[in-house]
């Protein structure tokens, strides 16, 4: 039988992919989305692994998908989150690793609000390490399920213009579906406040729009980053009101893009903020396919990971 | 080494027998589903299907199944098999279903298709249909239709090309390393 499989042991960043891994893994999620319309949702691929949840941030909806994802696999699944682990009494995150390694994990995976910290796992262990979001580095996942949502709905992702609004500053979700929508050849465009677009970021071959309508003129998909409300009271914006005036998708601003165009967003969505309800619950929005379509990607990872190590 | 032990008419007569086989011992296609296990099978399955429609003047359903979610080898593997979709569009609950594939050789490829059947219903009864069957099972599986028996050495390889994957149909043995 034709094999293939990731030319890695652990799934870091876009960034490092190359077309063709991404598009093998979008492939995988394609026949596991089959496996999630079953009466049994369940295979018995990974009977037998263990696949960790280590959460160092709070997090539901990428816990949760991880966690079904690997049940729907038929792994065993450990949930430890930083209260409830002995992080608390100043344990080092390596040290953390170790021991859950120690108990014969197969596959970690790691949020921790410190970009690069996967890597440290990664490079430490034998088990495989998938990053849920590290710091405002990466969110490989979610950008995985963001360009399979698009591809799904498109038909393919050449070409389209996909504008990325609000604080891609802070966001590891922006950076991963920027990569990810550069190397599958999609033409990106960047909206929000000077004060939460990185300088230089058009090194990264994205066009940078301060008027959200001007970004918004013809594009074929709209993804929404949620505003990062812990973060207020620093500086970035003046209020929320205003941001809501200025960056807030309504159906006038929708109108702007082509037929048919997509609106996503990461969740958990500022209503009234980033988005209005009609908007987020309208026939443009597909946020709530992109939580469906996550299990079936991180189905993928944990499928293509799971093969023997050498 | 290479050798043809079924030609393209030869296989065309093998599938029209197993067709009135299935026909005769099911008394009609009432009931009946055929499933091909990808990919291979699923050919087969097509090609079953037409003829018992020939036979008989009426369709049978027929779905792809794929089984790599179900095989045992996985965690052995360096790399992940490519995974295809399983298609079903029909329910497999109260049906006969006739399990289609091109070679039988260690049974647990069966074992694994059967495994995916049970997840997806509860068929009233499945049989096999195999175009060859190679022995050195592994399993104590055996089928219930087949093309032709042919005693291999392990270290053999049948090959099943068909022209739906762009071949000339034949089936060959040659001499190999694949178990």
């Amino acid at each position: 039988m034709q094999t293939m499989g990731l030319k890695r042991k652990d799934v870091l960043a876009i960034a490092e992919m190359d077309k063709e891994e991404i598009e093998l893994i979008l492939q995988t999620a394609e026949s596991f989305k089959e496996v999630s319309t079953r009466e049994i949702k369940k295979v018995p691929t990974l009977r037998g692994k263990t696949v960790v949840n280590l959460f160092f941030e709070p997090s539901t909806r990428t816990r949760t998908s991880f966690e079904l994802a690997a049940k729907r696999l038929s792994a065993d699944v450990i949930n430890i989150s930083t209260s409830s682990s002995s992080v608390v009494k100043g344990e080092t995150l390596l040290d953390t690793a170790r021991n859950i390694e120690a108990m014969q994990s197969d596959i970690i995976i790691l949020r921790h609000a410190s970009s690069g910290a996967p890597y440290i796992l990664a490079r430490a262990l034998r088990s495989a390490v998938i990053n849920a979001g590290d710091g405002s580095h990466e969110h490989p996942s979610q950008g995985l399920l963001d360009l399979y949502t698009i591809k799904e709905k498109k038909g393919g992702i050449q070409g389209l213009k996909v504008v990325i609004v609000g604080d891609v500053l802070h966001s590891r979700v922006a950076r991963s579906d920027i990569h990810g929508l550069k190397k599958l050849g999609a033409e990106v465009h960047l909206a929000g406040p000077p004060t939460m677009i990185p300088l230089g970021i058009e090194q990264w071959g994205v066009k940078v729009h301060y008027r959200l309508e001007e970004a918004i003129a013809g594009a074929d998909v709209i993804i929404l980053l949620r505003l990062q409300l812990e973060r207020q009271g620093k500086g970035y914006l003046p209020t929320l009101r205003e941001y809501a005036q200025l960056y807030g998708l309504n159906s006038k601003r929708v109108a702007l893009a082509n037929n048919g165009v997509l609106v996503m967003h990461p969740g958990p969505i500022n209503r009234g903020v980033e988005v209005t309800s009609e908007v987020a619950d309208g026939l443009s929005s597909v946020i709530l396919e992109q939580v469906t379509n996550g299990v079936a990607v991180r189905m993928a990872l944990l499928y293509l990971l799971s093969g023997e190590k050498s | 080494m290479e050798r043809v032990i079924l030609n393209s008419v030869e296989i065309y007569r093998a599938l029209t027998r197993i067709a009135h086989e299935i026909l005769e011992r099911n008394k009609g296609s009432k009931e009946l589903a055929l499933i091909g296990i990808r990919t291979g099978g699923v050919y087969l399955s097509q090609r079953l299907g037409k003829k018992i429609q020939e036979i008989e003047g009426e369709s049978v359903p027929i779905g792809e199944l794929d089984i790599t979610l179900y095989r045992d080898d996985l965690a052995h593997r360096k790399e992940s098999p490519v995974l295809k979709k399983t298609l079903i569009p029909f329910d497999l609950n109260d049906r006969k279903i006739i399990l289609v594939d091109d070679v039988l050789f260690t049974g647990r490829t069966i074992r694994a298709a059967m495994d995916g059947l049970m997840d997806l219903g509860r068929p009233k009864q499945i049989q096999l249909a195999v175009l060859i069957d190679r022995g050195h099972r592994e399993l104590p599986i055996r089928a219930d239709y087949v093309g032709k028996n042919l005693p291999t050495a392990t270290d053999e390889k049948v090959e099943v090309l068909l022209e739906e994957a762009g071949e000339e149909d034949r089936i060959v043995l040659r001499k190999g390393t694949e178990k």
